[in-house]
């Protein structure tokens, strides 16, 4: 039997050790190497790429992705929790409403991305519609700032934040929400009173399922902000490619690692539940 | 909101006239009538699937009637909708706020009417169904009879008109649920609210309610006070769902009703040979099967004091002609 298990269990811890730990150690030895003169790493060992965080210019782009991960997070919330609410109650139509919800993900993320800029540029879908209407005489500048990243990362991430509040409010006992309307509250009430609070497990995980990915994105802010909306993946993306600064470029990815853990467990810690 | 429609008897409180609920695939209940007194214990009895538990959610409020009209205090409540009622319903899983400690569930009416003096009348009802000192607990932290007296107490804060009780006993172990039974008829009388009981145990709405009616598949069979019920039932089903009873040709007779005698100077007028087929000594009583000579099995259940009778015993079977049931 422990034998069967051994085996059963081999390919999967193979996989991990050469292309999760291997990967993870070598960036963690990276980071306390030296810059090479043609890029590439070498010696002596320190700590200087540490050191460079706090450069305001870094602290700043860090900051900056946290805000627009929140800000997206925040979207995807608004966005995703009164579908969610629709979706469950929508009785025999559910599943075709989640599948529609799924239904994006059967197009290459890159597509779907490509499609946006597509649609925003100057002389994309929404300007020229507007300016055939008459509303606008100059194309609105829809592409290549902040508004368009977070469109971009809403609309990515809006079904890892929907499918969780959806089974949330799946589990949720309707007679609860028969007593709540029995005891005097009226729909508003009884959400804000019933519904949410019950189903605080499934928006944690799914804010948490958004808010990670954000943090960490790179095509969504490279395509649609353009060189000027700089996040925390696309520096480290700089690092291994233009500036050549592979030390520093896996500091970077430690350190984001690290605040994303640290945030894990955090909301692990507050919520009594296990995440990790 | 409330208007008058029409003119209700002075003393019901709650009036169904002609309610009828109709789901896509059968009808749960069929034109039931009832009136229900200021201040009784009215059950609602039947077998599952009766259309008890319909009829209990179309005065809450959470089914809407197909046909018919209900009014509460005189005044229709037809097209009022859960929250607007001033009825309460304690559920059958108590469906007690799991995120919620018991003073905030009781407190969750009142606050959502805004009232004042929210601690007092807390503290009150608390006191009332014994669970005062564990107001900071959660629903996941006390037993099922605790459970069940903080959904009572909830809905009693609220003083309904009318409170409404699904089968709230059922969930409890039997030796509770007799305690309980006790219980609960002595708050009703100490706070006098009406109470509509649903429940499919006979003998739990016999031993509570000033009246009861008897549902069977979506009607309403019979309705009146335990006893008239029990001894003058009015169909075959009523009859049977509330004891056993033993068929004696077209005649019905309960068991307790039903006399063994040994020979015929004791035994009375409406009296058939049979012979002992079975003695079972119950403690209190024998419950004596014996065989007719037509071949039907009957059951009687004889004080122990008129001593075992043995099997193959040849007796006479007998009963007086008031206890006799007859039905069209």
């Amino acid at each position: 039997m422990r034998r069967l298990r051994w085996w059963f269990l081999a390919p999967s811890r193979t996989v991990m050790l050469l292309l999760f730990l291997a990967p993870l150690a070598i960036i963690l030895a990276y980071s306390f190497e030296s810059r090479g003169a043609y890029g590439g790493i070498s010696l002596p060992w320190n700590i200087e790429s540490y050191l460079r965080f706090g450069d305001p210019l870094y602290l700043a782009i860090l900051w900056r992705s946290v805000w627009i991960a929140a800000v997206s997070t925040l979207g995807c919330l608004l966005l995703g929790f009164p579908l969610a609410l629709y979706i469950s109650r929508a009785g025999t139509r559910k599943n075709l409403f989640l599948s529609l919800v799924i239904l994006p993900f059967w197009t290459s993320f890159l597509i779907r991305t490509y499609a946006w800029m597509f649609l925003l540029r100057d002389t994309g879908l929404v300007n020229t519609l507007l300016e055939k209407f008459g509303l606008i005489h100059n194309p609105l500048p829809l592409l290549y700032n902040d508004g368009a990243v977070v469109l971009g990362l809403v609309y990515s991430y809006l079904p890892f934040m929907v499918l969780p509040i959806y089974a949330a409010l799946e589990r949720l006992d309707v007679s609860l929400l028969e007593a709540a309307a029995d005891l005097g509250a009226r729909p508003w009430a009884a959400l804000r009173h019933v519904t949410i609070p019950l189903c605080a497990p499934g928006i944690w995980a799914g804010a948490i399922l958004v808010f990670i990915p954000c943090l960490g994105a790179y095509l969504t802010p490279d395509l649609l902000g353009g060189g000027k909306s700089v996040m925390v993946g696309n520096l480290i993306q700089n690092q291994f490619t233009t500036s050549r600064d592979w030390p520093f470029g896996s500091a970077i990815s430690l350190a984001l690692m690290a605040i994303v853990m640290l945030m894990l467990w955090a909301s692990a810690k507050r919520s009594g539940e296990n995440l990790l | 909101m409330r208007h008058k429609s029409a003119v209700s008897e002075p003393g019901a409180i709650l009036e169904l006239r002609e309610v009828t609920k109709q789901f896509p695939t059968h009808r749960a209940v069929n034109r039931i009538s009832l009136r229900v007194a200021r201040g009784e214990f009215f059950s609602l009895l039947g077998p599952s699937g009766c259309g008890k538990t319909t009829t209990l959610r179309l005065v809450a409020g959470f089914e809407d009637p197909t046909s018919g009209e209900i009014l509460l205090n005189g005044a229709s409540i037809r097209h009022l909708k859960p929250y607007q009622r001033n009825v309460s319903t304690v559920f059958q899983n108590y469906a007690l706020f799991p995120h919620l400690t018991v003073r905030e569930n009781v407190e969750f009416g009142l606050r959502r009417r805004g009232e004042n003096e929210c601690a007092r009348r807390v503290a009150e009802v608390l006191e009332l169904v014994e669970l005062a000192g564990k107001e900071a607990r959660r629903p996941s932290e006390i037993s099922g009879g605790e459970r069940q007296r903080v959904a009572l107490a909830r809905s009693l804060v609220l003083a309904p008109d009318v409170l409404l009780l699904d089968e709230p006993l059922s969930a409890l172990d039997p030796n509770l649920r007799k305690q309980v039974r006790a219980e609960l008829k002595q708050i009703q009388r100490s706070v006098g609210i009406t109470f509509l009981f649903v429940t499919h145990d006979q003998e739990e709405a016999l031993a509570m309610s000033d009246r009861l009616a008897v549902m069977h598949a979506g009607e309403l069979e019979q309705a009146g006070t335990p006893e008239d019920v029990y001894l003058r039932p009015r169909t075959r089903f009523v009859a049977s769902f509330l004891g056993a009873l033993n068929w004696i040709g077209e005649v019905g007779v309960r068991p307790e009703a039903t006399r063994i005698a040994r020979s015929e100077m004791e035994a009375g007028e409406r009296a058939r040979r049979a012979t002992v087929t079975r003695s079972t000594f119950l403690g209190n009583c024998f419950h004596i099967e014996a065989q007719l000579e037509d071949g039907q099995t009957v059951v009687a259940e004889v004080s122990r004091l008129a001593g075992p009778f043995a099997t193959e015993e040849s007796v006479l079977v007998w009963w007086r002609d008031e206890d006799e049931l007859r039905f069209p």
